[in-house]
């Protein structure tokens, strides 16, 4: 976090010294500034905030990822003739049981593509999940499963 | 520099407009409120975010550009939320799916 502090610090300093306040020198300056940081890793101890940077920014470029692939299937469905669609709702069951957890497992499902999270069961086991192509339930299971539950388990245990 | 931003930025815009309108047809085309929440949520998040960082980008000032970027966090946040419960309310209040689907494993309860 003092890193991160520094790289802002050191942005702002090239914004200052090069005279033009602007959020594209800002986006520079911060880069140039990292770039410095990189250089500097071994004496400033940054090698944990890189990498940890570095995840942090893998993971959020996997979710706008499938943001815009979910966003794309739905705009050639609408295009198609005939949409042939499939649709239902199905029980997914859960491992996640924090209601944190619940909220971003139910949360990301909807921002991907072809299924919305609908409701989650009263004793919390299943979290109900309506897709637009159900003719595979088990293989969509085994998705959600394997895909976001299986990250954030890994991310928060 | 300048006229690779401004080609950027037509391309953001252009295609946030296209993908809204996907977001629009589909709100017609598709048979049930369950489908039809696949589209608002989803194409319309990605319309109207590229719309704004478009904006942002193209002012080159930062007031401007947090504001957007501000915007774009609420549409992400908001989005899969506001469709949840729209379609968890029409489950609820017993909205049939449309006859094409395969299954609702929620009838049971």
């Amino acid at each position: 976090m003092n890193l991160f502090l520094l790289n802002l610090l050191l942005a702002i300093a090239w914004v200052a010294v090069s005279g033009s306040i602007s959020v594209h020198n800002f986006i520079f300056g911060f880069v140039l500034a990292t770039l410095a940081l990189i250089l500097i890793r071994e004496q400033v101890g940054g090698a944990n905030y890189l990498t940890r940077t570095r995840r942090v920014l893998s993971l959020f470029i996997l979710f706008v990822k499938e943001l815009m692939n979910s966003a794309w299937k739905v705009a050639v469905t609408v295009c198609r003739p005939n949409m042939e669609l499939k649709p239902g709702i199905i029980a997914v069951p859960l491992r996640v049981d924090r209601d944190f957890e619940i909220t971003l497992l139910a949360n990301l499902i909807t921002l991907t593509p072809g299924t919305l999270s609908v409701d989650v069961s009263d004793d919390r086991r299943f979290l109900y999940v309506h897709a637009l192509d159900c003719s595979d339930p088990v293989g969509l299971r085994r998705d959600i499963a394997e895909g976001f539950e299986r990250k954030i388990l890994e991310a928060f245990r | 520099m300048g006229s690779v931003m401004t080609i950027v930025v037509a391309i953001m815009v252009v295609a946030g407009a296209l993908f809204t309108l996907s977001a629009a047809a589909g709100l017609v085309r598709f048979p049930d409120v369950y489908t039809r929440m696949h589209a608002a949520s989803k194409a319309g998040t990605v319309g109207s975010g590229l719309m704004l960082i478009a904006v942002g980008l193209h002012s080159g000032e930062f007031p401007v550009m947090a504001r957007a970027l501000a915007g774009v966090v609420f549409f992400i946040l908001t989005a899969p939320i506001a469709a949840h419960l729209l379609a968890k309310a029409a489950h609820q209040v017993g909205y049939r799916l449309d006859s094409s689907s395969v299954r609702d494993d929620m009838k049971r309860n």
